[in-house]
């Protein structure tokens, strides 16, 4: 038996305007663009929605409902999850139809926090409570409670599996990297060292960047790539057992555009796959349940899924995300403590890792500043203006009479 | 190759970026076998041995009486006994004559005149000598007049230089389409050469800064602010006082050093009182050497507020001496250092913004300077001097009237 085990990560955060420091003190809409501004988080959502969501949705739905063991597994944070409530409840609607399939069979949702935050490395407590809120909310909205969990950009270590173990989950995402694999593959199911009951499925990114990254970059020397030819790659590997195709589910239209092809390559891809006996698809469960680990992976250092080098560094990588995030979880305890539910809110929506993201420098300076995505026109921008944000937290803090 | 390089300044007697940038592009030239004779309308020691420098003077003067700086007036003393005092535009005219004079002796391929005060003495080069002209622009009037018309007489030497002249060669993208909008110049007859930077050229910071007071505010938590050049309209500077009295508002510890000298002085003086802001305000006058240094060494954030600046070496400095900068979109530097922030110069609130970020957060500061620097460190004017010896080539094989006469 071969499975490919589809992943898709659904996000958007809630950017912030240009915000400058006339606005702190005076306003606390660090969210609410102009609709027309590069940051308009309403038009964003909006423009994805209709270039990806709905007509991603919309072929995933047939391919459902025509192949049974067609299944797909999805994250969806709860930062897009109210964005897609507020401004495109159509595209909302079309998730909740994948779900609803056969009894919900055919597609599970993966847990994460709700903020899609570095919490993790921050603060415990915090990380938990995002987490809780993240379950909570899929669980309101699509009936499932996730038995499955990944990290914000799929950052991972053992103490991160050792808390998913004890947290109850089944199962835990990760990058397949190299230097942590070794001579392993990822094409089977592992097993985090100092755990017991929870298994590891590990990207195999060759695979998954195939789709996501090079699928429409005619200079490479697979282009164009069918449904065809992907399966008989995955075919001609006689050992494997399950494929983790885990990327960005705004590959689908966003990152490579309906020009390219790649709706075809989704509509094609079960037929094609399918039409070789034994091979199926699996949700996450499904395989951790079908299949016993092979071995356990030991991964002390934090791994995750961007970049070459696979780590934070695109997060906290330079000394003005270092200042910005230590700042930023420095104000847990008297945020917490207010319990201003409003002001709490927006403390929790500037841990959003895109906000750092988005101060990374280390393209920016080598004048490759096409490599990443940013509403921003420089990673100086960001900064300044999350950082203008977070004074007018803690000017929102001394105004309730709490010294910070 | 042999130029006919026709400027108005080189250091050490040089008023600011023009006589730098042409010294600093001849050595590069020199490296790539260009064969230069630089023209100048004064007489002085430069101490260059990488071309010849000659001052270009009307036979029938005996002394000239230099007042002040190479672009004030001039007292010139005759032979017969007659005294006449020169402004800036009876110099460049003086200087059209004397070069016209001088080109009878001299042999050359091409010639390449730096800015307006020589285009005049270009063109009659041209006239006289059948070589090809290239025109160097660093600045035009309506740069020099803060984005107003300027002298019409300037204007008119500069429209007619620009249609006359076989190539146009401009210092940054904005100039070129300065040239293009208020001149009617075709896009395909200027090409754009950016300005660099030779770091081996410049003097390291000694230890010991210059400014006592400041290093000792900056112990006790103060922020240095600097900008340096020329106190005029061009420079922006106004706008940067209105900016600094918001700053100050939230980064009380926050000093601005604002360091040349220029028609505003006393105005900016002034202003900086009526804003209430004269205690964070610190003018120095023009400085050269350690204290022009310094004044970059000691500051914690560099601007270039400019209202319209072609170029803006400056900017280059600061970060060679350590400090972050922000500098106006409508600057040259902008379109070749990606790491500084960047600003429209009518802007006051935003650079306020800006401003006060910087002064208020250290890794920000720290962030911008190192990816700074790295960019500096890959700057050279050998590309600048590649393209320049280039377009030399191009137009000594193409040119028309050189044909005509090497066939005769």
């Amino acid at each position: 038996m071969k499975a490919i085990v589809l992943y898709l990560h659904v996000h958007q955060p809630y950017r912030i305007r240009h915000y400058t420091v006339f606005d702190t003190g005076t306003k606390h809409d660090y969210f609410d663009a102009e609709y027309d501004s590069q940051e308009s988080n309403e038009r964003i959502l909006q423009k994805v929605a209709e270039k990806s969501y709905l007509p991603t949705n919309a072929r995933l739905l047939q391919l459902l409902k025509n192949h049974p063991e067609f299944k797909v597994s999805l994250s969806i944070t709860g930062t897009v999850l109210e964005q897609l409530e507020k401004w495109s409840p159509e595209a909302l609607q079309s998730f909740k139809d994948l779900v609803a399939v056969n009894g919900g069979s055919q597609v599970e949702i993966v847990g994460e926090t709700y903020h899609h935050s570095l919490a993790f490395f921050y603060s415990r407590a915090e990380f938990e409570m995002q987490v809780k809120m993240h379950r909570e909310k899929v669980e309101q909205l699509f009936g499932q409670t996730p038995k499955v969990f990944r990290n914000t950009e799929l950052a991972y270590n053992n103490d991160l599996a050792f808390w998913a173990d004890k947290a109850g989950y089944k199962g835990i995402l990760a990058e397949g990297w190299d230097p942590v694999l070794g001579w392993r593959s990822p094409n089977f199911v592992y097993r985090p060292t100092y755990t017991n009951n929870i298994r590891l499925l590990m990207k195999n990114y060759k695979l998954s960047d195939d789709i996501a990254f090079r699928f429409g970059n005619q200079a490479w020397e697979e282009w164009p790539l069918t449904a065809d030819k992907f399966s008989h790659w995955l075919n001609s590997e006689p050992e494997a057992t399950n494929f983790n195709l885990f990327m960005d589910y705004e590959t689908f239209g966003e990152h490579q555009w309906d020009e390219s092809g790649i709706f075809g390559f989704l509509e094609h891809l079960p037929q094609e796959w399918l039409k070789t006996d034994g091979n199926t698809f699996m949700t996450v469960s499904e395989v951790i349940d079908a299949l016993e680990p092979k071995d356990t992976v030991d991964m002390p250092h934090t791994v995750t899924w961007a970049d070459t080098e696979r780590d934070l560094s695109a997060w906290l990588g330079n000394a003005m995300q270092q200042e910005a995030i230590h700042a930023l979880y420095d104000l847990q305890e008297q945020i917490i403590a207010t319990h201003d539910l409003e002001l709490i809110e927006d403390w929790r929506r500037l841990q959003t890792s895109d906000h750092f993201y988005y101060m990374c420098t280390k393209y920016f300076s080598d004048g490759d500043i096409h490599a990443y995505f940013s509403p921003y026109e420089t990673p100086y921008e960001a900064f300044i203006n999350f950082m203008n944000s977070y004074h007018d937290l803690k000017f929102r803090l001394s105004e309730k009479g709490v010294k910070v | 190759m042999k130029v006919l390089m026709l400027g108005w300044e080189l250091p050490p007697h040089n008023s600011g970026g023009l006589g730098v940038a042409c010294y600093q592009l001849c050595k590069a030239l020199a490296k790539q076998d260009v064969d230069i004779e630089f023209i100048l309308p004064y007489k002085a020691d430069h101490g260059i041995d990488f071309m010849d420098v000659t001052a270009a003077r009307p036979q029938d003067v005996m002394t000239v009486v230099e007042a002040g700086g190479v672009y004030d007036s001039y007292k010139y003393i005759y032979t017969d006994g007659r005294e006449e005092w020169l402004d800036i535009v009876g110099q460049q005219a003086m200087f059209e004559k004397s070069v016209a004079k001088l080109v009878e002796t001299k042999q050359f391929d091409v010639i390449h005149a730096h800015d307006w005060l020589t285009f005049k003495a270009g063109l009659r080069a041209r006239q006289y000598s059948n070589c090809p002209l290239i025109l160097h622009v660093h600045s035009i009037e309506r740069d020099r007049a803060g984005g107003n018309m300027g002298n019409p007489l300037v204007r008119e030497i500069e429209a007619t230089a620009f249609l006359m002249a076989d190539k146009i060669v401009a210092v940054s993208e904005i100039t070129k389409q300065m040239i293009i909008a208020d001149y009617d110049i075709p896009a395909d007859k200027i090409e754009v050469v950016h300005n660099s930077i030779d770091r081996e050229l410049m003097t390291p910071l000694d230890s010991d800064n210059a400014y006592r007071y400041l290093e000792g505010l900056k112990a006790d938590g103060w922020c240095i602010v600097t900008n340096i050049g020329r106190l005029t309209i061009q420079k922006g500077l106004f706008n940067l006082l209105h900016s600094a009295k918001d700053v100050v508002a939230r980064a009380p510890k926050t000093m601005f050093l604002i360091v040349g000298s220029g028609e505003q002085y006393h105005e900016l003086i002034m202003l900086a009182a009526k804003l209430g802001i004269a205690k964070n305000v610190l003018f120095t006058g023009f400085q050269r050497g350690k204290n022009w240094r310094d004044s970059f060494g000691i500051a914690d954030v560099f601007v270039m507020p400019s209202i319209s600046e072609p170029y803006g070496l400056t900017v280059l400095e600061a970060i060679e001496y350590g400090a972050p900068a922000l500098v106006s979109k409508q600057s040259g530097v902008a379109e070749t250092i990606q790491n500084c922030l960047k600003v429209d110069a009518w802007d006051v609130h935003e650079m306020a913004n800006q401003l006060t970020a910087l002064v208020t957060n250290r890794s920000l500061r720290e962030e911008l300077h190192h990816n700074a620097y790295r960019e500096l460190q890959r700057l050279s004017w050998d590309d600048a001097a590649s393209k320049m010896s280039r377009m030399y080539h191009h137009h000594v094989s193409n040119h028309p009237n050189k044909q005509q006469k090497v066939t005769a």
